[in-house]
């Protein structure tokens, strides 16, 4: 096997100064009864070329050819080759967690860097070194707000990504924890008098997200006067942080909790992404997750450390904070190398390319006959379209012209028949922005010259 | 002193500052193509209140010069790329590149989550896959790759313990754990609701069957098991364990941490395991990447398989692949999405290059590597549980530390020989522990250079223990104050 670096004359050598006569020998401890007879079931092996043709054929069953406009909590943003020539250097990526200090100078002080970038981004004052992803992140920022206020009830914005809820309610499931939805505005945005009417003195912290799930960017401001009146903590949750190169920080915030993958880590099915935290100075103490401090050495040259480790799990076992045992150190490096790249300027043009793209795909698509925009809240990249009949029909038409037109919110939302979740980033070119527009046309004619029952190709069920 | 140095690697000793502190004004590492669309007016379209000018203190730097900045950074770090890394219950074993290339082709790596089924047939193909391999390895009958970490993966197992045992009609409220256990056990078992009770281990560093026999009442939901536990140390009772656990109504989880030593050999699910986790960054070759992406698959016994998280990729009759979100039984979701999907192509690259006697053989060596360490250092380092071991091997630092010398400290000098550290200081059950797993990716000449070298600093504090009590000495930094710094937190940059 060629990642093995014993020849048969090494083995054999080992073998005899252990003192065992077979390999056998060495798992005598095992008894026999629990051992397994003959062979795994499994494929392979295989050669580096044939392990090539292997995924390049799924690959190739893929939406590689296709224009995607999804977002919706993963975004498709350019990633500068420099990325992936640095995080693929093996003193990075081969790397354990950096317990020895000595050894692992660079990462921590990537991690460093990467806090300072979060903090100075979301106007909070300290930055953990990243969490699993978006979702967890925003759950474990409850926990955080739970354990400080010793409060048991959660007010959560309906328009918080649907998959951030359902992750939420399975880790509180178990705690006697109460999670309370707040509606959405005609706006978009959560709807202020029944945040209002919903806080009580028994609430921990009211979580928005913005933009949030329908691209609109929330009035941070007042939530949080509402929560604040309330003694409770406002956790706004941010799911496309490139939004930050533009848009004002919530500065008015507790805790800031969000997906950073739009930080230089490709979409990838899912993951892996890096979820980040940041908070006021004041809740140091009980923010989950790994944290790099900076120090000195025995000769008073700056070194980093991870630090405040009294908080996990590995010092506190059950008492710990969160039983997170890792960051995800590795993207956390690529979103800094990302973001050293854009640089303060680079950052802001990235973010006025997305804002340009999508408001002239959103104009472009209302001057479609009875194509319309239904949510008046400002928005960044993302926006939600209402369209001439089915949603998954409109899409199936988009499909024939290589185009993914966004996502069907029905799924999520039932009372959102009819409307799709558009993202155009700058990687989405206008000509295609165009194509899209031409195919609602069609498709607009067609349903208005046919009635109810347009004729199309009878779309497969829901995301088929 | 200085001429015992003999496998010391060279480090970047120059300075390099943060890149806070390098930036000039007006300078930017990317350059966009031309925008093709009318430009949006942020300050008018945002509105005065929500339109940000400027994100204060952020970097100004050249391509080239961020290149450097990382480049540099990265030689101060120590991976499995550079040397031996026989960090003890962590398993750094070589990350094949071959993984790394797949993980990023075009269809792999840029498929959206919310891609069409129909359209993402391949991502959906190798999720099915890998589930379906680590089902085989682990002789359990279903799998979810949703957790993103092991840690993740024991509160996934543990939610669908309680749900199960809920709809049996009582979830009981506490989890058994032996003292050995890593500590993410007792913190997950902390947040699924459950209250922790540790049980001792005995003489041997196994399960006591009559401490479990009395500790194993109506109110206890079941034991939480490392096996090979963490002295490397195979339980050989646990058929009797699990026959024990379940009698009196409960589950048995086990924590696949250390399943290095079992791949091929032994299956789980002949034990009478019924949930346990894997971790894809140890046993499977994904990258530890500095601390993470990880990855937890859960595993299952086919009575907890409607518990799990939802969505799970199905195969339909025609050989298409779907996702399945109509799980009435299910715990929910634990993350978005579907897990660390590039985790799990890389996990299936290694398994499919390995087949089934490349694994086994696998198995086997990295069991040989850490009886040969065992073996040829347990004349200078204490042994307290003298018995032969699986994947790894604790010693004790009981002799050393009667000069004045503890487990960490030999880990430090450690790092001037060129290796990495073992783990120290765990686990707690062992007096000052070196914990040392090899892996398969040792050689014999890199085994005789560390078992050389943890010999010398045997004999170095037999002559001069305040010498290593400094260590180390070829680092760009030496030992660091960790205590200032936690007494007064720095944890981020600021402007002078």
């Amino acid at each position: 096997m060629r990642y093995l670096p014993n020849s048969p004359a090494e083995r054999a050598a080992m073998l005899e100064a252990t003192g065992r006569r077979s390999i056998e020998e060495l798992f005598n401890q095992i008894p026999e009864y629990l051992k397994l007879r003959g062979q795994l079931n499994l494929p392979g092996p295989l050669s580096e070329p044939e392990i090539l043709e292997f995924f390049r054929e799924a690959a190739s069953r893929s939406s590689r050819e296709y224009v995607s406009l999804l977002g919706a909590g993963a975004y498709t943003h350019y990633r500068p080759v420099v990325i992936d020539a640095l995080i693929s250097r093996g003193e990075f990526f081969t790397a354990y967690t950096p317990y020895q200090a000595e050894l692992a100078q660079g990462t921590l002080q990537a991690m460093f860097e990467f806090q300072t970038l979060m903090t100075q981004l979301t106007g909070m004052e300290v930055s953990n070194a990243s969490l699993y992803d978006g979702s967890t992140a925003t759950t474990e920022a409850v926990l955080m707000a739970l354990r400080i206020t010793h409060r048991e009830k959660v007010i959560v914005a309906h328009t918080l990504h649907p998959e951030y809820r359902q992750v939420l309610a399975t880790y509180v499931q178990q705690q006697g924890i109460e999670v309370a939805e707040i509606p959405y505005a005609p706006t978009g945005q959560v709807d202020l008098p029944k945040l209002e009417a919903a806080l009580s003195p028994e609430t921990a912290a009211v979580v928005v997200q913005s933009p949030n799930f329908f691209g609109a960017l929330e009035p941070v401001r007042q939530v949080a006067e509402l929560a604040h009146q309330r003694g409770a903590l406002l956790i706004v949750s941010i799911a496309e942080p490139l939004s930050l190169g533009i848009i004002q920080p919530p500065r008015e915030a507790d805790i800031v909790s969000g997906e950073a993958q739009s930080f230089g880590v490709p979409v990838a099915f899912g993951g892996p992404y890096l979820g980040f935290l940041t908070c006021r100075e004041k809740f140091l103490r009980q923010m989950p997750g790994r944290l790099v401090g900076q120090t000195t050495d025995a000769e008073g040259r700056r070194g980093f450390v991870l630090t405040l480790a009294t908080r996990e799990q590995h010092i506190r076992r059950e008492k710990a904070t969160s039983n997170i045992c890792t960051n995800q150190s590795l993207c956390a490096l690529a979103a800094t190398i990302y973001l050293c790249l854009l640089g303060k300027g680079g950052l802001k043009s990235v973010a006025e390319h997305n804002l340009a793209k999508a408001h002239y795909a959103a104009a472009q698509l209302r001057a479609v006959p009875d194509v319309g925009t239904p949510f008046a809240a400002p928005f960044f990249n993302e926006f939600v379209v209402k369209v001439p009949g089915s949603a998954e029909e409109l899409l199936a038409a988009l499909r024939e012209e290589r185009i993914i037109g966004g996502l069907a919110l029905e799924q999520f939302y039932p009372e959102l028949e009819s409307h799709l979740l558009i993202c155009a980033t700058e990687t989405i070119g206008r000509a295609a922005i165009d194509r899209m527009c031409e195919v609602y046309r069609r498709f607009q004619a067609r349903a208005n010259t046919q009635g109810s029952a347009p004729e199309i190709q009878s779309a497969p069920a829901s995301r088929n | 002193m200085e001429n015992r140095i003999r496998y010391a690697r060279t480090h970047v000793t120059r300075n390099e500052d943060l890149i806070f502190e390098r930036t000039s004004p007006g300078k930017s590492g990317v350059a966009l193509p031309p925008l093709d669309v009318p430009s949006a007016p942020a300050n008018q379209i945002l509105g005065a209140n929500l339109y940000r000018d400027d994100v204060e203190g952020f970097p100004e730097v050249s391509e080239l010069e961020v290149l450097r900045h990382f480049t540099r950074l990265s030689t101060w770090n120590y991976g499995v790329d550079t040397g031996l890394y026989p960090l003890g219950s962590c398993t750094m074993k070589y990350n094949p590149r071959v993984n790394e290339v797949v993980a990023r082709l075009d269809g792999l790596a840029t498929d959206h989550p919310y891609t069409p089924e129909s359209l993402a047939q391949g991502c959906l193909k190798v999720l099915y896959e890998t589930a379906r391999c680590l089902a085989e390895i682990t002789g359990m009958d279903a799998v979810t790759l949703q957790p993103a970490a092991g840690a993740q993966g024991e509160l996934t197992g543990i939610l669908m313990i309680r749900a199960c045992l809920a709809e049996r009609g009582n979830p009981r409220r506490y989890m058994l754990i032996p003292d050995s256990a890593h500590g993410t056990n007792p913190a997950s078992v902390h947040t699924s609701g459950y209250e922790v009770r540790n049980i001792k281990s005995n003489a041997q560093g196994c399960v006591d069957l009559a401490e479990l026999g009395r500790a194993m009442t109506e109110d206890v939901a079941g034991l939480m098991l490392t096996n090979p536990n963490t002295l490397g140390i195979f339980e050989v009772q646990i058929r009797e364990i699990a026959d024990r656990v379940h009698a009196r109504g409960g589950l048995l989880y086990m924590d696949g941490a250390n399943m290095n030593a079992l791949v091929g050999v032994a299956r789980p699910a002949d034990f009478g395991v019924d949930v346990m986790h894997l971790n894809l960054h140890k046993t499977f070759t994904t990258p530890h990447g500095g601390g993470g992406p990880g990855s937890g698959p859960v595993a299952v016994k086919r009575f907890l398989e409607p518990y799990l998280p939802a969505p799970v990729v199905e195969q339909t009759p025609d050989g298409r692949y779907r996702l399945d979100s109509d799980r009435p039984k299910s715990i929910g979701r634990v993350r978005a999405f579907y897990g660390n999907f590039g985790m799990a192509v890389r996990a299936l690259a290694y398994i499919l290059a390995n087949g089934p006697e490349g694994l086994r053989q696998t198995t086997e060596d990295a069991v040989l590597n850490a009886n040969y360490i065992m073996t040829r250092l347990r004349d200078v380092y204490e042994l307290p549980y003298d018995q032969p071991c699986l994947h790894e091997c604790v010693f004790s630092d009981r002799r050393q530390a009667a000069r004045g010398v503890r487990t960490m400290d030999i880990a430090k000098r450690l790092i001037d020989y060129g290796f990495h550290p073992y783990t120290a200081a765990f686990p707690l059950i062992v007096s000052g522990a070196l914990m040392i797993e090899p892996t398969e990716s040792a050689g014999k000449a890199e085994l005789d250079a560390f078992i050389e070298a943890m010999r010398a600093i045997a004999a170095e504090i037999d002559e001069d223990p305040q010498f290593v009590l400094k260590a180390p000495y070829s680092t760009r930094v030496s030992r660091l104050d960790e205590a200032t710094a936690a007494r007064t937190p720095i944890l981020r940059w600021k402007p002078q």
